[in-house]
């Protein structure tokens, strides 16, 4: 595999031509890298909130936004300058310390992920050779963020939903760790250059950019999907801010801009999210012509991100939310122990002394016999569960219904 | 004769932030009177070690430093304290009686720490650190071969302490 010249390099010795000594001029390349991230990431956030409001109403069969700026797009300026200029509330009663540090490191944990994401050939905040590791591990300060918050606040509701946060973020971490593991074990890296660069398809020494490891594990793909769902707290998964049952989550105690940062955190881990699975699922900006014009690869990166944003919109305008009961029934009853079988199965295909077609061959039917098992596993809950619906309806006792004893069949057939 | 200040290099210069952050936090962890905030002051200390560990270039071991540490045994000690009764508002003194005498013991145990670091002659150029995937995989193979016993081991330690959290949850 090619070494493609990184970004932070290519910047570096164009700073020391200028006669910057070497050690100045990477701090400066990484400060200046760092600000454009962090930047963009910021900002990307208006144009995401635009998308969720406009997806989500064509849904729905409304406009969405459209009286501020072209097709409503600065809706999202005028409603942060209205955050910004609501009075900042803190209950008497809170815990100050923990309470002021939650938005904090809710932004800051998510931000952070940034800084492996694989824009372009070349184009990469930091290479990191553990950089699937680094973004699980980064997922553990969203959870210490929620806890803070729900504890800070001094509030039952905020604390339960703080509670139902952390019981799902490490619970649908599992699968998405596993999915991520059946990659590594694919590509033998962690490093989400090379993972990228693996997914490359030449033919006839013409890099077409579609050997796409989505293709070969679409249940893995799929898994990853599901549980980066509940990550983002996205619906179906988003049962920790239920109206009817707790207000508004864990961050029922904030106000204005304090608010608005869980809600930018929120809305770019949904992204960045969708920005890994592109990578690691999709080929990130693996497309044609890539190795002819690298710049492509940033536009490839940026559809395939935004492709799968849209689709998690979609579902959020689609599906009703499941209990917490059926979400940890979910996570470790059916993707935890699929997933596991899958790296097992895996881990023995890859090393069978057959070729390496046959072997990609084998990894492809165990994952369609994964979606198979979780289809059909799905397909019986929603069964037994709508059969108990209809009898938790059905008259229990003949006192008020005015019915014969014989009637009760009719309900049955119902 | 006057004193001369060594000037620290940049690296040295990140380890004494880093170092003086660890310290700090977790002399909170100790002195905060709020149970949370030592919680808190916990994973602030356990970050700064994952700093030290990026500073040596063991980013395979930072990472997963924070990941076991802030990921799940910080949580698992914030619930801990958030289950008890009687947290939401209680200040727990970190003194009792014992102060003196547990600051008498962790004084020596620094000082025979400090001796015992200082009588080990380190090697004074170490090896080249390569921090690239052989290094990652030097310890997989590491863990499987020659370690293979304590690695299963631990994860047979790991998985008793699963099946007695099931033991000890589960109604009658």
């Amino acid at each position: 595999m090619e070494t493609i010249p990184i970004w932070s390099d290519t910047f570096t010795s164009w700073l020391t031509s200028f006669g910057l000594p070497e050690g100045i001029a990477l701090v400066v390349a990484y400060v200046v890298g760092g600000l454009i991230l962090l930047n963009f990431g910021m900002l990307s956030v208006l144009l995401l909130i635009w998308i969720t409001r406009k997806v989500i109403s064509r849904i729905q069969d409304r406009i969405g936004p459209n009286r501020v700026g072209p097709y409503g797009l600065f809706q999202t300026v005028a409603d942060a300058a209205k955050l910004l200029s609501k009075e900042d509330i803190t209950p008497v009663e809170a815990d100050k310390i923990a309470y002021n540090l939650s938005p904090m490191f809710s932004v800051f944990g998510v931000l952070m992920l940034m800084a492996v994401l694989p824009l372009a050939p070349g184009l990469i905040g930091v290479d990191l050779n553990v950089g699937v590791l680094y973004v699980v591990a980064l997922g553990s300060i969203a959870v210490m963020a929620a806890l803070m918050a729900g504890w800070g606040s001094n509030n039952k509701y905020a604390l339960l939903a703080g509670f139902r946060v952390v019981a799902q973020l490490l619970s649908y971490e599992i699968p998405m760790v596993l999915s991520i593991l059946t990659v590594v074990l694919l590509t033998n890296t962690m490093s989400f250059g090379r993972i990228v660069q693996f997914q490359s398809l030449h033919v006839f020494g013409f890099n077409l950019g579609l050997g796409w490891i989505g293709f070969l594990m679409p249940g893995a793909l799929l898994i990853f999907f599901v549980s980066s769902l509940a990550e983002s707290e996205q619906t179906p998964f988003d049962l920790l801010e239920a109206e009817s049952e707790l207000i508004a989550g864990f961050h029922i105690e904030y106000s204005g801009m304090k608010f608005a940062m869980f809600f930018l955190a929120q809305f770019l881990n949904s992204w960045i999210l969708s920005a890994i699975a592109a990578s690691l699922f999709l080929g990130g900006w693996q497309g044609p012509f890539v190795d002819q014009v690298p710049i492509l690869g940033l536009g490839y990166f940026l559809l395939k991100t935004y492709g799968f944003y849209v689709f998690q919109q979609w579902i959020k305008g689609t599906f009703p939310r499941i209990r917490i009961d059926q979400m940890m029934y979910f996570a470790w009853k059916v993707l935890v122990p699929l997933t596991v079988g899958l790296i097992v199965i895996q881990a023995i295909v890859l090393k069978l002394p057959v070729g390496l077609l046959i072997q990609y061959l084998l990894v492809f039917l165990s994952n369609i016999v994964l979606i198979g098992i979780v289809v059909n596993v799905l397909n019986g809950y929603f069964q037994r569960e709508q059969m108990r619906t209809r009898r938790s309806f059905e008259p229990q006792s003949l006192i008020g219904t005015m019915q014969p004893a014989g009637s009760r069949e009719v309900g049955e057939a119902l | 004769m006057p004193i001369e200040l060594p000037i620290p290099t940049v690296a040295q210069f990140v380890f004494i932030v880093i170092a003086l952050f660890t310290a700090g936090a977790g002399l909170l962890v100790v002195i905060s009177p709020n149970l949370f905030h030592n919680a808190l002051a916990l994973v602030g200390t356990l970050f700064g070690v994952a700093g030290l560990y990026i500073l040596l270039q063991a980013e395979f071991l930072a990472v997963s430093q924070v990941l076991v540490y802030v990921g799940a045994i910080a949580t698992l000690i914030t619930f801990a304290i958030m289950l008890t009764r009687g947290m939401m508002h209680g200040r727990t003194s970190p003194m009792n009686r014992q102060f003196g005498r547990s600051a008498l013991f962790a004084i020596l145990f620094f000082l025979g720490l400090l001796g015992f670091v200082r009588s080990i002659p380190w090697p004074e150029a170490a090896l080249p650190v390569t921090a690239d995937e052989g290094m990652i995989a030097r310890l997989g193979e590491l863990f499987v071969g020659p370690y293979v016993v304590a690695f299963e081991v631990l994860g047979l330690l790991l998985l008793v302490a699963l099946v007695g959290a099931v033991m000890l949850a589960r109604d009658n």
